[in-house]
């Protein structure tokens, strides 16, 4: 078990590494000149070049990227070109409100995708099941920026029952954490109709149903528990998904979250930020892969890691 | 002097008839007033600080020597009580107000003024305004980092400034008055290093209270402020990170009172027909000038002839109908508000015929193909499609290259690479009410550089000397005549045609109802966009 968590970090380590050269190779090959850009229109060549030196813009690209990279392991991720911050004061800012509505956001796809599927599968080819997948389908191929917008104006503009955007109590957190959830449910409720259907169809259920269980009992004590696996993994595949969808929904409702200082750095072209933002997601997504597979050695010990 | 003291004085009968007829409509002190934004603040260090959103935030916590009268470009004293100007125009002397003090407590002396301009220039600042203060005598040994003092700059006493230029230069004055000229405490900035711009400490009428990184500013009010009465507001809350459209629903709601992103391009229409929403607009003119730039290096742009069938084919009223009447034609690089501006000029007008007709005789006939550069973001690329439909008009097929601005902005600075660019959303709003900023760096030699702003790549010796001449007249009387010059000087250029001149935007500031205080101060031409320090709560 141990040489397998170790095994996993080490492949992790490399998949971030290679994540980070990607990411700046690309920033790196933008033609936009952060120097010029920090110089201001009024700058001589002179003070141009003054900057590019202090930046270590001048140096080839290896160099800059072991650099950043001999930073970034020194916890230090550089300086905000535009905010002239650093990087990860900015981040830190904002990571607790974005774990806050991905904690409730995925709680809320979870809650919504694993019902859905529960009550398609019971009910599986009729109208309701039809209606029920139709549901989770539009929900996938929305785009989130229009579905935010009509979610705010329905139940903030129309209907009053939350508050016109913003950050604080519940309250603020509901609506963007919903709209999340019915967006990314879908995904989780076709996946628990199938493996729910699967699993009804095996002989443990039969037999468990002639000796006399609820029909309750076994949906909740055999069913579930066995249709429910595929889904953890799932969970750790979404986070990356999910995060392209956070981006998008914390800007909307004015989130105070890493979406959208990711957002804003895009439009001004703020590299150290961008980079800072992906290696983050890259680092969460990497690791919630990990925590998920090892969730699924708890939940299912069937599961052998040895012979993997 | 006299002048401005007598500035003061009509200001003050001003104030005192409008009084009379409206005494409902005198400035109430107090309330708290909530303002609203999309991006993240980036920094209030007025050496760094050079964006919209973030330039009259450092106005209201910092001062200069020089500001405006609220709401309009006449230049006042602010810091500098008064100054006077040697004969030959090289020097300035500047008398400070005594007993004005920093929030932290200690009082601004000359040695602050001298220090602050230091810090703006000195490179390890990275400050984008450093290039504006070239003029003062020292500026090349500090900029190049062999020097941390300018020599140009005395201190004779505690309340006394002197600045010594290299070249008589009559926008001086304005320079004095830019947010990268305010004083700022030594100490406070060696305190906070890089980080003074989260930490911000001057002798404003307001100060920040709090800071909620990516989500909220306070700003309270100075009460040592040394203008008496100003602020009206006792506070400000910046809320930072809320999508336009909902900041437009929550100002209708009450809960904002200003919206400070204004209206977006797609909510405008509906908004302007609505007569709720326009008592709760303001709109103002900008200095600001939105062109085609015409590489005057490239063929066959190289031919005058073509540039003016350009000029000609473009209708710019049906431009200005695409992006919903937010703007006004023009024919001629300098914006309306700016001295100088001709009102008699005619230019290059629509004409589709006669710039057929200039086309054939350039020998084009069959018109050409070539490139137009636009930055990706609503509306300039519409703006662009209907430039070039109407280039169609004339057998030009332009190719639209929209990208990200930083990508258009380092084409432009490239002479080989863009025939033609729109400036949509890059350039060019005016630093300061001169019309010497309209020239330099855009039409002028200095700029036709790789990595300059003349896109246009024009480059007219004689004008520039023209200009040179005219930015020597510093004498307060010689203002007209200076102002006439520089009228001539961009007309002249347009003899040539670089550009195709196309609208001056308009400015659109929304407000809550209980929001009191002059229209112009919501569309302050250079506290931009909302003179924070005059506005008060009804």
């Amino acid at each position: 078990m141990a040489w397998y968590i170790a095994k996993r970090l080490f492949y992790a380590a490399l998949i971030l590494l290679g994540v980070s050269f990607i990411t700046y190779l690309l920033l790196f090959l933008i033609p936009a000149d952060p120097a010029r850009q920090i110089a201001g229109r009024s700058a001589t060549p002179e003070v141009v070049a003054n900057i590019r030196h202090q930046l270590g813009l001048d140096l080839p690209f290896y160099e800059q990227y072991l650099r950043y990279l001999w930073q970034l392991l020194h916890g230090d991720l550089g300086r905000s070109y535009v905010q002239r911050s650093q990087v990860s004061d900015l981040m830190a800012a904002r990571i607790g409100p974005t774990l806050q509505l991905m904690a409730a956001g995925i709680g809320f796809e979870l809650l919504i995708g694993i019902s859905l599927g529960l009550v398609a599968a019971i009910k599986r080819n009729s109208g309701l099941d039809r209606a029920l997948m139709a549901f989770s389908f539009i929900g996938v191929s929305s785009p989130h920026f229009i579905a935010a917008m009509l979610a705010l104006y329905f139940f903030a503009v129309k209907l009053g029952w939350f508050p016109l955007g913003g950050y604080g109590g519940i309250e603020h957190l509901l609506l963007p954490a919903i709209t999340l959830g019915v967006l990314g449910s879908g995904w989780y409720s076709r996946m628990v109709r199938s493996s729910m259907i699967e699993v009804l169809h095996q002989d443990f259920i039969r037999t468990a149903r002639a000796k006399g269980l609820t029909r309750v009992r076994v949906l909740l004590r055999h069913v579930l528990p066995n249709a429910i696996i595929p889904v953890i993994p799932m969970i750790g595949i979404d986070i990356g998904i999910f995060m392209s969808g956070l981006v998008v929904v914390e800007s909307v409702f004015g989130w105070p979250g890493l979406g959208q200082l990711a957002w804003q750095a895009i439009q001004q072209v703020d590299i150290p930020i961008i980079v800072g933002v992906t290696t983050l997601s890259a680092v969460a997504i990497v690791l919630g892969n990990l925590v998920a597979d090892l969730a699924v050695l708890l939940v299912d010990p069937r599961i052998d890691v040895k012979n993997s | 002097m006299h002048k401005v003291l007598k500035g003061f004085a009509l200001t003050a009968m001003a104030v005192a008839i409008s009084g009379a007829v409206q005494a409902q409509e005198t400035p109430k002190p107090g309330g708290e007033v909530i303002v609203t934004y999309q991006n993240d603040v980036a920094t209030l260090d007025p050496a760094i600080g050079y964006d919209w959103q973030n330039w009259s935030m450092i106005k209201s916590l910092f001062d200069g020597l020089m500001d405006y009268e609220p709401g309009t470009t006449n230049l006042v004293p602010d810091l500098a009580e008064r100054y006077e100007i040697s004969d030959d125009g090289m020097t300035y002397t500047f008398h400070l107000r005594e007993g004005v003090t920093f929030h932290n407590g200690r009082e601004m002396t000359a040695a602050d003024v001298k220090y602050s301009l230091e810090r703006t220039i000195n490179p390890q600042t990275q400050s984008p305004g450093a290039g504006f203060f070239s003029s003062i005598v020292g500026f090349d040994a500090v900029s190049s980092g062999d020097a941390t003092t300018l020599s140009g700059v005395t201190t004779p006493d505690d309340y006394t400034v002197e600045i010594t230029l290299s070249a008589p230069d009559a926008t001086f004055l304005h320079l004095m008055a830019l947010n990268f000229a305010s004083v700022v405490p030594k100490e406070a900035v060696e305190e906070w290093g890089r980080d003074f711009g989260k930490h911000p400490v001057g002798t404003g009428a307001f100060k920040l209270d709090d800071w909620a990184l990516g989500q909220r500013l306070t700003f309270v009010k100075n009460e040592d402020y040394y203008r008496d009465g100003i602020p009206y507001i006792d506070q400000i809350d910046f809320e930072i990170g809320q999508e336009p459209n909902v900041a437009l629903l929550r100002l209708q709601r009450g809960e904002v009172d200003i919206a400070g992103d204004g209206i977006p391009p797609a909510q405008f229409l509906q908004s302007r027909q609505d007569p709720e929403f326009q008592k709760l607009m303001v709109i103002g003119d900008q200095l600001h000038t939105g062109y085609m730039t015409l590489n005057v290096t490239i063929p066959p742009l190289d031919n005058l002839k073509v540039r003016q069938a350009i000029n000609m084919a473009i209708n710019k009223e049906r431009i200005v109908r695409v992006i919903n009447g937010r703007a006004a034609p023009t024919n001629q690089p300098l914006p309306p508000a700016m001295p100088g501006y001709d009102s008699d000029y005619e230019g290059l007008s629509y004409d589709v015929e006669q710039a057929r007709a200039l086309l054939e005789e350039a020998g084009y006939g069959d018109g050409f193909e070539t490139e137009l550069y636009v930055m990706n973001t609503d509306p300039q690329p519409r703006i662009a499609q209907a430039i070039q439909q109407d280039l169609s008009q004339i057998g030009v097929q332009a190719e639209i290259k929209s990208l990200a601005q930083a990508n258009v902005i380092a084409a432009g600075g490239e002479q080989s690479q863009a025939p033609m660019i729109w400036s949509g959303g890059m350039a060019w709003i005016a630093d300061f009410p001169d019309p010497s900023n309209f020239w330099g760096p855009i039409l002028g030699c200095e700029g036709a550089v790789p990595g300059g702003w003349n896109w246009a790549w024009y480059c007219n010796e004689e004008l520039d000397a023209r200009a040179e001449e005219a930015n020597a007249m510093v004498e307060p009387d010689q203002r007209e005549e200076r102002a006439r010059i520089w009228g001539e000087i961009f007309t002249t250029a347009m003899d040539d045609a670089p550009w195709v001149p196309i609208f001056n935007e308009k400015r659109f500031t929304v407000h809550s109802a209980r929001m009191g205080g002059d229209d112009a101060l919501y569309v302050d031409p250079v506290h931009v966009p909302v003179n924070y320090d005059y506005i008060w709560v009804k």
